[in-house]
């Protein structure tokens, strides 16, 4: 069974901060050499990160739900940089 | 901004809320940030809100408060791929009795609180985000935010931003969370008709029925799934912890979809429509996870300081009850003239540990170590009760003493006699 994550995102409301990302990857080339396992890639429960055929992790943020995960996985590199979006910007929970 | 507040707090969830709104009333000058569009907008819970602690801080809530639901009805179900076996508590004691558990929706509760709070005199700002606490020497003395001449002081500062806690863990006042300490739960808001969850659950009025799962929905990993019925939705989710996320290369997408699928649970959510999709760290390491909790200007309270009794499944009522005792310290220390000091400020980790919220975490301080370490308790002995009741209430020409051999076999083939009594002390042990 295949779950695509984005039609779950889909029900959800943001306020985008564009061209601000919240949280960023330090060093993408740690990602690509060092790190065996990218457990960001399946533990992020908005599939934020996506793995490339070379390795490479790719971050994209819109669809963060701000749980905070990443930055508690990454702790062997340390790669990930994590703040909460600016006041008033991500995701908008109707319910919570 | 350069004026100064007796008290600031950091977070409008429900300990944030309950500190606010006491010290408001209690006639301190005190300003409440929240990064969120309104208070509520950031945050996620299962959710179930204990009335005590809240009755402790809005007597009557029980006639004002937002609730969903109140809890008639307890489900625990074990589980194996296919099938359940579980225990119901259903009902009162005696008719006077108030529920003293209600299935409520956050954002709902979260604004219906901090309404009080703004009410009592509070100063609550909204889209503002605290990047980092201000601190003269050791003594923290105002917070700064992401706004423009952000700056803010205030006698003391109330720490409430959640489990990430990020504010105390950049100040260096705690450190960070660890993944081992912490469940990742994800949630979906499952709308259905009113009076279809009425008779699909066997309710009427105002009653709700819980449903916790344990068993191979987690497959061995330490966690638990819920369900939870409100007025005209049901909240449907699943949380292990963070590092056997990462250990079992699993998503927890993936898992609470194949929990949908349960046949056990399937058809509970059946032609419900999906609104929102949620997903939140609970705090779980424990007693033995508790952070300092106070110090020189500054005290925190709720998820922020890992108050989370795992076991039970609560949290809502700790934060609360966090966020009283700290108000109710910090307005004596006002009343009788004292410094908020790290000294004055010990008071709030005194009445703490004398309340239920210390004295429930030690209970269970082992309980994490042991899940963590005994997985069977998750794998074996779900698969081992689903299937021993299936061949009791199997009726196929067998007599009832060969199947009890049977079950008996089966137990001891996959822990030993040995192991079964190993296991039988451990939980013992845990839940003493």
């Amino acid at each position: 069974m295949s779950i695509k994550v984005e039609e779950k995102l889909f029900e959800n409301r943001y306020r985008v901060d564009e061209g601000r990302a919240h949280i960023f990857i330090k060093e993408p080339d740690v990602c690509r050499d060092k790190c065996e396992t990218p457990s960001c890639t399946w533990t992020c429960p908005a599939g934020c990160y996506t793995l490339g055929e070379d390795h490479s992790v790719t971050l994209s943020t819109d669809g963060c739900l701000e749980c905070g995960t990443c930055r508690l996985l990454c702790n062997e590199h340390f790669n990930v940089d994590w703040s909460y979006p600016r006041g008033g910007y991500g995701v908008l929970y109707k319910f919570g | 901004m350069a004026e100064k507040f007796d008290a600031i707090v950091i977070g409008a969830g429900p300990s944030g809320n309950t500190a606010a709104y006491l010290m408001a009333k209690a006639g301190m000058k005190v300003l409440q940030l929240e990064r969120g569009e309104y208070p509520g907008s950031k945050n996620v819970q299962g959710a179930i809100m204990y009335a005590d602690a809240l009755e402790a801080v809005i007597p009557n809530c029980r006639k004002q408060a937002p609730f969903e639901r109140a809890v008639l009805e307890q489900r625990m179900w074990l589980m194996d791929d296919r099938s359940h076996v579980g225990s119901h508590f259903r009902g009162t004691v005696d008719a006077e009795e108030q529920p003293t558990r209600y299935t409520v929706i956050r954002a709902n509760m979260d604004r219906w609180l901090s309404g009080k709070v703004q009410d009592a005199g509070a100063l609550l700002i909204c889209e503002t985000t605290v990047v980092e606490l201000l601190k003269k020497g050791e003594r923290v003395i105002g917070v700064r935010t992401d706004r423009a001449n952000g700056d803010i002081y205030a006698g003391v500062v109330v720490i409430a931003d959640g489990v990430n806690s990020l504010v105390a863990t950049k100040s260096g006042l705690r450190s960070p969370v660890k993944a081992h300490d912490v469940a990742l739960a994800v949630k979906e808001m499952h709308f259905l008709p009113k009076h279809t969850i009425e008779e699909r659950f066997n309710i009427s009025g105002n009653d709700g029925v819980v449903i916790e799962m344990f068993g191979k929905i987690t497959k061995g990993m330490v966690g638990t799934g819920f369900l939870y019925t409100n007025k005209e939705s049901i909240s449907l989710g699943i949380g292990c912890m963070v590092d056997d996320f990462k250990a079992a290369k699993v998503s927890p997408y993936q898992l609470l979809e194949e929990m949908k699928n349960h046949p056990s649970v399937k058809p509970l959510i059946a032609g419900a429509e999906v609104k929102e999709y949620s997903a939140h760290l609970i705090p779980e390491g424990g007693y033995n996870a508790i952070p300092t909790i106070h110090g020189d200007g500054w005290v925190i309270c709720g998820d922020s300081g890992g108050f989370v009794n795992s076991v039970h499944r609560e949290g809502s009522n700790l934060a609360m009850t966090t966020g009283r005792l700290a108000a109710e310290t910090i307005i004596a220390l006002r009343d009788e003239g004292k410094d908020y000091t790290a000294a004055h400020l010990k008071r709030y980790r005194k009445t703490l540990e004398q309340s239920f919220v210390m004295k429930d975490l030690k209970k269970y301080r082992d309980v994490p170590e042991i899940l963590h370490d005994n997985r069977q308790f998750l794998t074996t002995y779900p698969e081992l009760l689903t299937r021993a009741a299936h061949t009791m209430l199997k009726v196929d020409g067998v007599d009832k003493l060969s199947k009890e051999k049977q079950i008996k076999r089966d137990f001891v083939a996959k822990r030993s006699r040995f192991g079964l009594f190993g296991d039988a002390i451990k939980l013992m042990r845990a839940m003493r």
